[in-house]
């Protein structure tokens, strides 16, 4: 319980940090939020003044940050200047799709990945070792959005297989439940009028997203999953299992494969960072409405109120998953324990 | 065929370098055998080849190692073509192995528990509940208190000599007619290490196992085995009876190690604790004739050129007496 309690109160400096980074880097950015709301041409200039008033941006900037802080600490993120709805509203709008698209991604690359990265540890050195490893490093190498318009254009264009953008057909009406379409198209009312016509549609245009953001993370988990293999089963506690007459499923599975979850654990949690970053490139290329997207739009219209609340929200989905990863790493080693 | 438990002739052992490179012959000509209930002590410095017998006994060697020898049977098992799932019933049944470290040899994250139980299970069929009660009866057997508490502990919560005392209750959980152990007080207390030797003598009478003990030190040796294999560069130099060749030696590179324990000048004078200059040579810059004449302080001009056979327990063409060459 210390042990939680005391990660807790680590998360206070990380995110007033982390509001302060959002808050002055976009400022940083050239532009002007209600330029671009109104169009440069023809502004009368006590219209521009007024409405930069009720914005708030008429202020100095120390006191505009004073009353975010203020706001964020009552759980106010504030309201987007484009669309007047509160920014934790969209977020919560938007952040279903992205949480169904990364972690179909993440179990994607770590069902492939975790196997992939064993079977090459046991077959050292051999030609599917070098084969994976190369393999891999070209996929950690590759850019999501170039990778993104190649699966598009093989899968998509020529072979014609899957859609090539969106969650799902617009046919098919589906009643909010979880937000993740994939739970949401097996409820009684949709399968009552469509079957599982609208299941697999969302399953068909999630394939490719998925795949393109899960390739880095793929890469990514079966190198990490050899080498932290190959050092464990170097160690002198497998040559004691061996020496007991352990079955080597037993040796690999039993002895080896728990300790080297241990790093590998480490590196998924850290992989959910890069996957919410992928998933802003690969959103806007599939044209996924999940919160990738939301915040490129929102860059682009200097929404203020949106890119800070937006990014603080994300950043503490990120920590909060490190802390979730900790508590695993915390129950998976007996040493922590004490 | 013979009637030792354990037969060992002619054993060489060989490791795959680089494609290019000839292989690099880690033990040569190795033959020695132990009977039921028999302590064989086996002494030398590092590289002499000590461990990587102890594993080709296990068959525990890298995919690198090509084993050759005219006798290799443990028990009427032709240890060379064994297969598998026969070797996983020899391995931890019939023979067992203790190592070094205990703390590194045991799994750091499984209980004792678990750990224990595993291979009573894999050797014995017996239950898991039976298997526990064998466990406390065992950790209780080799001397450790409250065993209930320790069988729950984690190894990193054990001393370095209660590891090697669970590390002694797994290995003769079987009931194993061999047991293997390679240096087991290296790496515990000076204190500790009578411990740990008394208590495997006492198993090995009581269970009338037989013990292959390595060490690096002799004295331990003559306290605790009749008998006694020097090794020296991948061969063993001398072998025979404890008792006489820790009062006699024949070889110079015995007589050197005996002259090298701390204990034995102590006991002289205050002179500086004499050493064997240099080092074991390499796999792969073995000198030619005698293996031991580059640091021998006798060596003479036909040590150098011809190959050295053992005769009577010992590899030399001009055995000391009396600790002087003739």
């Amino acid at each position: 319980m210390k042990f939680i309690l005391k990660k807790f109160f680590d998360l206070i400096p990380t995110l007033l940090g982390i509001s302060l980074i959002c808050f002055f880097l976009i400022r940083l950015i050239p532009g002007d939020p209600v330029l671009n709301l109104v169009g440069e041409r023809g502004l009368d200039p006590v219209k521009y003044l007024e409405m930069k008033k009720t914005l708030g941006l008429d202020l100095p900037i120390l006191e505009q940050f004073w009353i975010f802080l203020k706001k964020v600490i009552q759980g106010n993120l504030g309201t987007s200047i484009v669309s007047n709805n509160s920014v934790w509203s969209e977020f919560i709008e938007r952040f279903p799709a992205t949480l169904e698209l990364g972690l179909i991604a993440l179990i994607f690359s770590t069902i492939i990945g975790i196997p992939l990265g064993i079977y090459a540890a046991l077959k050292r050195n051999s030609f599917f070792d070098y084969f994976l490893m190369s393999a891999s490093l070209i996929g950690y190498s590759m850019p999501i959005f170039w990778w993104g318009l190649i699966l598009i254009l093989i899968f998509s264009v020529k072979l014609g297989l899957t859609p090539v953008s969106g969650r799902i057909d617009l046919l098919y009406e589906v009643p909010t439940f979880s937000g993740l379409y994939l739970i949401d198209t097996l409820q009684k009312s949709v399968l009552n009028a469509e079957g599982l016509k609208p299941f697999f549609s969302a399953v068909s245009h999630l394939v490719l997203p998925a795949i393109a953001l899960g390739t880095i993370p793929l890469a990514v988990i079966a190198r990490m999953t050899r080498s932290s293999m190959l050092e464990v089963l170097g160690e002198d506690y497998i040559r004691t299992a061996k020496a007991k007459g352990m079955s080597k499923k037993r040796i690999v599975y039993i002895h080896a494969l728990r300790n080297a979850l241990i790093p590998i654990i480490t590196t998924l949690a850290l992989l959910f960072g890069s996957i919410i970053t992928g998933a802003i490139l690969t959103e806007t290329i599939f044209a996924w409405p999940g919160i990738g997207k939301w915040i490129v739009q929102s860059i682009s219209s200097r929404d203020y109120p949106v890119i800070q609340g937006g990014v603080l929200i994300i950043s503490f989905i990120i920590i909060f998953t490190n802390i979730t990863v900790d508590l695993i790493y915390y129950i998976l080693n007996p040493k922590m324990r004490n | 065929m013979s009637n030792h438990l354990l037969s060992v002739q002619d054993l060489n052992i060989f490791f795959k370098s680089d494609k290019n490179l000839t292989p690099i012959h880690a033990v040569r000509d190795l033959s020695f055998s132990i009977d039921q209930g028999e302590m064989l002590g086996v002494v030398g410095e590092s590289g002499s080849g000590k461990s990587i017998t102890n594993l080709a006994i296990m068959g525990l060697l890298p995919e690198t190692a090509i084993v050759s020898a005219k006798e290799f049977v443990f028990n009427k098992n032709a240890l060379l073509e064994l297969k598998d799932t026969t070797w996983q019933k020899i391995r931890g049944g019939e023979i067992s192995m203790i190592f070094q470290d205990p703390m590194s040899a045991l799994n750091p994250f499984l209980s004792v528990e678990f750990q224990m139980i595993e291979t009573i299970k894999a050797h014995k069929g017996l239950s898991k509940k039976e298997a526990r009660e064998l466990s406390l009866d065992l950790l209780d057997q080799v001397g450790i208190a409250s065993p209930k508490e320790r069988l729950s502990s984690f190894p990193f919560e054990l001393s370095g000599g209660m590891a090697q005392r669970v590390m002694i209750a797994m290995a003769i959980s079987s009931d194993p007619k061999l047991l293997i152990a390679d240096e087991p007080t290296t790496a515990l207390d000076v204190t500790i290490q009578k411990q740990i030797l008394t208590l495997l003598k006492s198993l090995q009478n009581k269970k009338n196992m037989s013990i292959i003990l390595v060490t690096h030190d002799l004295g331990v040796i003559g306290e605790f085995s009749e008998k006694v294999q020097v090794m020296y560069a991948g061969e063993v130099v001398e072998a025979g009876k404890t008792e006489e060749i820790i009062n006699a030696p024949q070889h110079p590179y015995t007589s050197a190690l005996l002259n090298s324990r701390p204990g034995a000048v102590i006991r002289k004078a205050k002179t500086i604790l004499p050493s064997i200059s240099g080092i074991v040579p390499s796999f792969n810059q073995r000198p030619q004739g005698c293996q031991f004449h580059p640091r021998c302080n006798f060596t003479q001009s036909d040590c150098i050129n011809q190959k050295i056979s053992l005769l009577n327990g010992c590899r030399c063409i001009h055995p000391l007496t009396n600790g002087v060459n003739l």
